[in-house]
């Protein structure tokens, strides 16, 4: 099947960045009450610069895939980017499969592209991404922002 | 020759294609054309023609208000709303005034719950059976379902009462080892699971039962999961209060049950208000009506408690022994085929004994979401995740399971096409087998 692409099989098998690291601005702790599965996740932020995304991921491989991307995706980029990848991210998954998704912009969270045609799991992918949103937000950071350029 | 010989499928291939043949849903394919194995009958059955033509014929000719009007459609619709409560009391063994229909069992349960509540509070009746306060203790057990879980943590937070519980061992059976210190002269509530949802495991009632009644405890059953596949008889249990869901026992949703023994509904206070529920108003106060029209204010779900009706019929036809044999030797087959896979986990009673068809296990390395979706892949329908009953899963260190449950319309044929799609979930995601 199309969902189980094997960069998703190698980022849930080996999260990159995985373990929950010390210092950081902000913990959030996210489950998706249908099926248990929990992310806490912390982000350092200097100025404009994500400097670290640490996390400790319970769940399914899409939800440990994605959280796994997103820490490769964003650690050490600026809040624009993240901005804009969020914003990627977010409409791929919840186009129902309309949006193919950008691979210049996700990276290898484009082979999470299957997910949007399983209504399901939508949330499993997007667990990690609204638990930055969230911590971004407790360090002032609202990351649905558009970006003023 | 296997030493084993296989337990009898109580239903004949005849007779199961005969039974499939009832249900239209079984007739679909799903993802890619697979044909539908649907081993979720747990969360919800499906319906045969019976239940959805009992169901249109009563919008076709009957439908009007029950119990207001006296028009020749208000006459016909009440007596088949009082034919299916007839009839639903028959299947379980009692008598019509002991059945109120609620919307499913969690509204069930909740009515108790907040009965109770609503007498410790001053309201109707003067009955302490119902008082809660603190110092007065309510038991529940680790394996219940959320649904027998939180309506007694709230209730317990509500009257200062103590909420206490029967923990789970290791082969998923409850521990009833201190039974007399967890059931204590201060418990006035005693509410668990009939058949467990996840483990499958039968609790041992009449044990429970025993304890309770030198106490003076009221005892409520979730029945959720044994009213459709065991023979199940009110007076044989010994229970007070009893719960469970039309839609999981081929009716339609929208419709359950609360039984109760007549002297603990008549005693107990209301909980829903309003028409029909009544005696007689006036601008200061109300009186109610009796059993069990107290209990079900408002215009009713009377169109499903008419399909409900025909669903206790069709499952009376087919024979609840037969139901209950059937299952039981799938159940086996399912047990044995994961005991072959020693990458499985199951998280229950490895035994026949005193055990349903609720079949939940964990593969190891592989989350519960991952192989429902490979199963799902194949056509297989299967529940993952905690099944509302969160704590269990904590007991079991297993952030969620995979769980195929049974009905009568499932074959042999479809558990060996579960095991062949389950069998591609290692390959999948690189485990080594
Ligand atoms: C054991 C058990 N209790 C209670 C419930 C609640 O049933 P319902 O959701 O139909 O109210 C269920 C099913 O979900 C169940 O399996």
């Amino acid at each position: 099947m199309d969902l189980y692409q094997e960069l998703i099989i190698d980022h849930s098998k080996r999260p990159i960045r995985m373990g929950l690291r010390e210092p950081f601005d902000a913990e959030v702790h996210h489950v998706n009450p249908t099926c248990g599965d929990e992310i806490t996740l912390r982000v350092d932020r200097d100025g404009e610069t994500l400097t670290d995304i640490s996390y400790d991921s319970l769940g399914c491989s899409i939800s440990v895939a994605s959280a796994s991307m997103l820490a490769e995706l964003l650690t050490g980029e600026d809040l624009d980017t993240a901005r804009h990848t969020y914003a990627a991210i977010r409409s791929m998954l919840t186009s129902k499969g309309e949006d193919p998704g950008d691979e210049d912009v996700i990276g290898d969270a484009i082979a999470l592209a299957g997910v949007a045609k399983y209504p399901a799991r939508v949330k499993c992918a997007l667990l990690s991404w609204m638990a930055l949103a969230e911590a971004l937000a407790k360090t002032g950071v609202n990351l649905s922002e558009e970006s003023h350029d | 020759m296997t030493v084993h010989a296989p337990a009898p499928i109580a239903f004949g291939d005849q007779e199961r294609a005969r039974i499939r043949a009832d249900f239209p849903i079984l007739g679909r394919t799903v993802r890619h054309g697979h044909p539908l194995i649907y081993l979720d009958s747990g969360a919800t059955s499906q319906k045969p023609y019976a239940v959805i033509d009992a169901e249109r014929d009563w919008y076709e000719r009957l439908n009007a208000a029950p119990h207001r009007g006296a028009h020749a459609l208000s006459e016909e619709g009440t007596e088949a709303y009082e034919a299916a409560r007839a009839t639903v009391a028959r299947f379980i063994g009692a008598r019509p005034s002991e059945i109120v229909f609620t919307k499913n069992a969690t509204e069930s349960i909740n009515l108790a719950a907040y009965a109770f509540s609503n007498s410790a509070a001053g309201g109707g009746g003067r009955d302490d059976r119902f008082r809660l306060g603190p110092g007065d203790e309510i038991v529940v057990t680790e394996m219940e379902h959320h649904a027998n879980l939180i309506p007694w943590q709230e209730l317990s937070k509500r009257t200062g009462a103590t909420l206490k519980w029967f923990s789970v061992d290791d082969d998923g059976r409850l521990d009833l080892s201190a039974i007399d210190d967890v059931i204590t002269e201060r418990t006035k509530v005693v509410a668990f699971v009939h058949a467990s949802n996840v483990l499958g495991t039968i609790n041992p009632v009449e044990v429970i039962v025993a304890r309770a009644r030198e106490v003076g405890a009221i005892v409520v059953l979730d029945a959720c999961q044994s009213v459709p596949h065991l023979p199940v008889d009110v007076t044989d249990l010994g229970v007070d209060l009893l719960a469970f869901s039309g839609h999981k026992m081929l009716g339609p949703m929208g419709v359950g049950v609360l039984w109760g023994k007549p002297e603990i509904l008549e005693q107990m206070p209301v909980f829903l208000t309003g028409g029909s529920m009544i005696e007689t108003v006036s601008m200061d106060g109300a009186t109610y009506a009796p059993v069990p029209q107290k209990f079900e204010a408002g215009v009713p779900n009377a169109a499903q408690a008419v399909g409900l009706a025909a669903a206790c019929d069709y499952l009376s036809n087919l024979g609840m022994d037969k139901v209950s044999a059937h299952e039981h030797a799938l159940t086996g087959i399912l047990l044995d085929g994961l005991r072959e896979r020693p990458w499985t986990r199951l998280i229950g009673p490895d035994s026949l004994e005193n055990r349903g068809g609720a079949v939940s296990f964990v593969v190891d390395g592989v989350h519960a979401h991952d192989v429902g979706q490979i199963l799902d892949d194949h056509g297989v329908a299967v529940r993952v995740g905690h099944h509302c009953a969160w704590p269990l899963h904590r007991r079991f260190r297993a952030a969620a399971t995979t769980r195929a449950s049974l009905a009568p319309y499932n074959t042999p044929e479809e558990i060996g096409a579960f095991f062949a799609a389950l069998d591609t979930v290692p390959g999948v995601f690189g485990i080594e087998v």
